[in-house]
């Protein structure tokens, strides 16, 4: 299957994010990648957004719920927010989205730093095979896979994405 | 007793006990410290607690007294949301005849997921992961005179975050080195990590007769033994040793080999000084050291729960099936 031009679909969802923040009124946002893909994609977009803020990294490690089936992440880097997230605009950044579940543990994660005012989210590809309510604000491409198909970013610059 | 590696490590291994830090490979050293140095920043949090150990039971098995350690156990186990149990056994079931097993298999019965094990026994943590059942981990809180693995690893976070890397250093420790669990755990540790020299200072009735192999120097001469030394760790001086003759007195002991300003200046200007706690001031450490800028003591103390917290959610990890995680979620 012909895969989509990363390059040109992340220019695309950084003209997309910065049209719902001013739809949105999302003043002064703080960018939130989760690692490490939604990070590298994360960093892409502030080349446009320009964020007063460098990119947040979050690494939802010590918040999957699959701890009791699949252990510990052994590469865990940590997050690395700033001192306060309380009622700031968070656009939460990831890679691929799938069964959603990431996403869950992300804002369980989030809510430990403090009570953000709104969380955006931006997903670069979405790959259906949902399996919790959680959809993407924004999403720079949909993929349909054949079953048990997988693609993989790699980074951070450029932006390659392979099937796996 | 079987290799504790066979013991403490899963088939790909990954920790699936913690009894030694002997025989342990750098990289695992190293995925230790950093996943503790990651518990340091979540601890910085309003929010102290992660949900990884939600649902889990952990019992702090102490056959021995200590209150430090225990409680650090207990705030990690708390902050990886754990349900924890302390049992001061030393006071309890086994002072009615209870045996060790009968008291395991009891502990079993209740369903427990970790037991954090201390005992005056060397070899009995190692023991006890011999015979729990499947899926129990245990983590050795210091067994007899040979290793206390949590405490040598909460010292290697500390040289790392305040020197940048344990590889080229030389580390001096200082005082009873034969009988502490805390020194052997340390230099299997330290030489694994690359640390350029490992010395250990004190008197001859205090040194092991087999230091060398262990890849130590020894040094009867504490000025000599602090030349250059980046890192000084300073040990506690059990009272109970000078009833044994080893020692002269508390006072000569200090006199020769308790850390003061004046023979801290012989290590190099930015020495870190450490000891493992509770100090005995004025018997191996002087208060202005203590107390000095130099001093990471206190440092000690906050990394030691990010160390604990890291090792039980590894060795609790370890007890699942085998890490898959490259699939996006």
């Amino acid at each position: 299957m012909n895969l989509p031009d990363i390059e040109q679909i992340t220019q695309d969802l950084a003209e997309q994010v910065t049209e719902l923040m001013n739809e949105r009124q999302l003043d002064d946002p703080l960018l939130v990648g989760i690692r490490t893909g939604g990070v590298w994609v994360a960093e892409r977009l502030n080349d446009t957004l320009k964020c007063t803020d460098d990119v947040a990294s979050l690494d939802i490690s010590f918040y999957r719920d699959d701890f009791t089936r699949h252990g510990l992440h052994p590469k865990v880097q940590g997050s690395e927010l700033p001192d306060s997230i309380e009622d700031r605009h968070i656009i939460l950044i990831d890679d691929v989205i799938m069964s959603g579940r990431t996403i869950r543990a992300a804002m369980n994660e989030l809510f430990d730093y403090g009570r953000p005012a709104s969380i955006t989210l931006v997903c670069l590809l979405d790959i259906g095979r949902r399996e919790l309510p959680i959809q993407p604000d924004l999403c720079g491409a949909t993929l349909a896979l054949n079953d048990g198909q997988l693609v993989k970013l790699t980074g951070p610059r450029p932006l390659v994405l392979t099937l796996a | 007793m079987t290799d504790p590696n066979t013991v403490q490590l899963t088939e790909d291994g990954r920790l699936k006990h913690f009894l030694t830090t002997e025989g342990l490979s750098r990289e695992l050293l190293t995925e230790i410290l950093d996943t503790a140095d990651s518990f340091i920043s979540t601890q910085e949090r309003a929010v102290k607690t992660v949900p990884l150990l939600r649902g889990k039971t952990v019992v702090n098995l102490f056959f021995e007294n200590s209150t430090r350690t225990r409680s650090t156990f207990e705030l990690a186990a708390k902050r990886l949301s754990a349900d924890i149990l302390n049992l001061d056994i030393a006071r309890s079931a086994t002072s009615k005849g209870e045996t060790l097993m009968d008291t395991l298999w009891n502990l079993e019965a209740m369903y427990s997921d970790m037991f954090v094990v201390r005992h005056s026994d060397s070899g009995a943590a190692h023991f006890i992961a011999e015979q729990v059942t499947p899926n129990v981990a245990i983590i050795n809180a210091g067994d007899g005179r040979h290793a206390h693995p949590t405490q040598a690893m909460l010292d290697m976070l500390t040289i790392r975050r305040h020197k940048g890397d344990i590889e080229g250093k030389i580390v001096a420790i200082v005082g009873d080195i034969l009988h502490s669990r805390v020194a052997r755990s340390q230099i299997h540790a330290l030489r694994t990590l690359g640390a350029a020299e490992v010395r250990v200072i004190g008197p001859g009735t205090l040194l092991p007769s087999d230091i060398e192999s262990m890849g130590a120097v020894p040094y009867y001469d504490m000025r000599a033994g602090l030349a250059d030394c980046d890192v000084v760790i300073m040990l506690r001086l059990q009272k109970e040793r000078m009833q044994n003759a080893l020692l002269p007195s508390e006072g000569e002991f200090f006199k020769l080999y308790g850390l003061t300003k004046e023979k801290l200046a012989f290590a190099k200007p930015d020495a870190i000084v450490m000891h493992p706690g509770p100090i005995n001031r004025g018997v191996e450490i002087e208060s202005a050291v203590a107390d000095g800028d130099q001093s990471v003591i206190l440092n000690q103390v906050s990394y030691g729960i990010a160390v604990r917290m890291a090792v039980m959610a590894m060795a609790m990890s370890g007890q699942q099936t085998p890490v898959n995680s490259e699939e996006p979620a």
